[in-house]
């Protein structure tokens, strides 16, 4: 399948979903007006990738700052990689966050504490 | 032009860091967010605090961005233009502020006001609770946007939400609302 980039703007994060090389990442800010219209396509993107993925998935989560309207999308992100690890396929999500910011490191626990999935707060 | 030095001491006074009334865009969210962030990061606000401010700022400029009603062009008390607020953001000794103030139909106001009063009683772990609802519960508003804004406002602001209700005619009222956040870091 296609590769999905998409370079990070002032509101947006950059975006990398590689299936050749393994790599899945979303790393900066997230705040758009329009969470949902940015984030369609990578939904998509899993959705399609969750029809036959790699025998292991590390997702990596790297955001400074994300507004509420992003949080939903992200949790649409996490149910989708949720699913392919109760169909029996090697899922883990890393949410990395700035060892400093407690803020970020409580939202990853709520996450946690919400999901079914391997789910390894990261602080760099 | 008399009036520039009382419009500056009065800004100065009231430790304005920044106020704008006007046309509410996509574009002018963006550049204020950068404005202040760039000012926050050049006077060396601890980074807590910094983080914290953008993202109250964040919520509530977007805020008034989705829910604001505009007033009809036509509409006498609103002689000057539509879709209009007013964005403000101040930094005392101990907190910085951010206000908004928008127009809102009055039949919105009792469902605004008890929405923010409940969040406004509701502990820390409560907040929690109800933001985890909400999140995970009913999907998104017509307007698109969570309905968590306030939540997680009143989350990373740690007090009390101010809020006022202002009437302006039969139908309309001006909402302005103030979120707190200390420049004093928690340990």
């Amino acid at each position: 399948m296609r590769n999905l980039v998409i370079e990070p703007t002032s509101k947006t994060p950059k975006v990398i979903l590689n299936s050749d090389l393994g790599i899945f990442e979303i790393t900066g800010r997230s705040i758009p007006e329009d969470a949902i219209g940015f984030y369609r396509k990578i939904l998509d993107w899993i959705e399609e990738y969750s029809k036959s993925p790699l025998p292991e998935t590390v997702f990596k989560f790297q955001l400074e700052y994300f507004n509420t309207s992003s949080s939903k999308c992200l949790l649409d992100i996490f149910r989708k990689l949720e699913r392919m690890h109760k169909n029996g396929n090697k899922v883990q999500i890393r949410w990395h966050y700035d060892s400093d910011d407690e803020d970020m490191a409580e939202t990853g626990q709520d996450y946690q504490a919400l999901l079914d999935v391997p789910f390894e707060l990261v602080p760099v | 032009m008399s009036m520039t030095y009382s419009y500056y001491k009065n800004m100065q006074l009231n430790n304005i860091i920044f106020v704008y009334q006007g046309e509410v865009t996509a574009d002018l969210v963006s550049s204020i967010l950068q404005m202040v962030e760039n000012k926050l990061e050049g006077e060396g606000e601890d980074r807590k605090v910094k983080k914290r401010v953008f993202n109250v700022m964040v919520e509530c400029l977007q805020n008034v961005y989705h829910h604001l009603d505009a007033l009809p062009p036509t509409d006498p008390s609103n002689p000057v233009r539509d879709k209009t607020a007013l964005l403000m953001i101040g930094r005392e000794e101990k907190d910085y502020y951010i206000i908004t103030g928008n127009h809102v139909l009055n039949d919105r106001i009792p469902e605004l006001k008890s929405r923010l009063d409940r969040i406004n009683r509701a502990t820390k772990e409560e907040l929690k609770q109800l933001y985890q609802e909400i999140l995970t519960g009913t999907g998104f508003t017509e307007k698109g946007t969570a309905g968590l804004g306030m939540i997680d406002i009143a989350r990373k602001s740690g007090q009390r939400l101010g809020y006022d209700f202002h009437p302006v005619n039969e139908k309309y009222s001006f909402f302005s609302l103030e979120a707190r956040v200390s420049r004093i870091p928690e340990k």
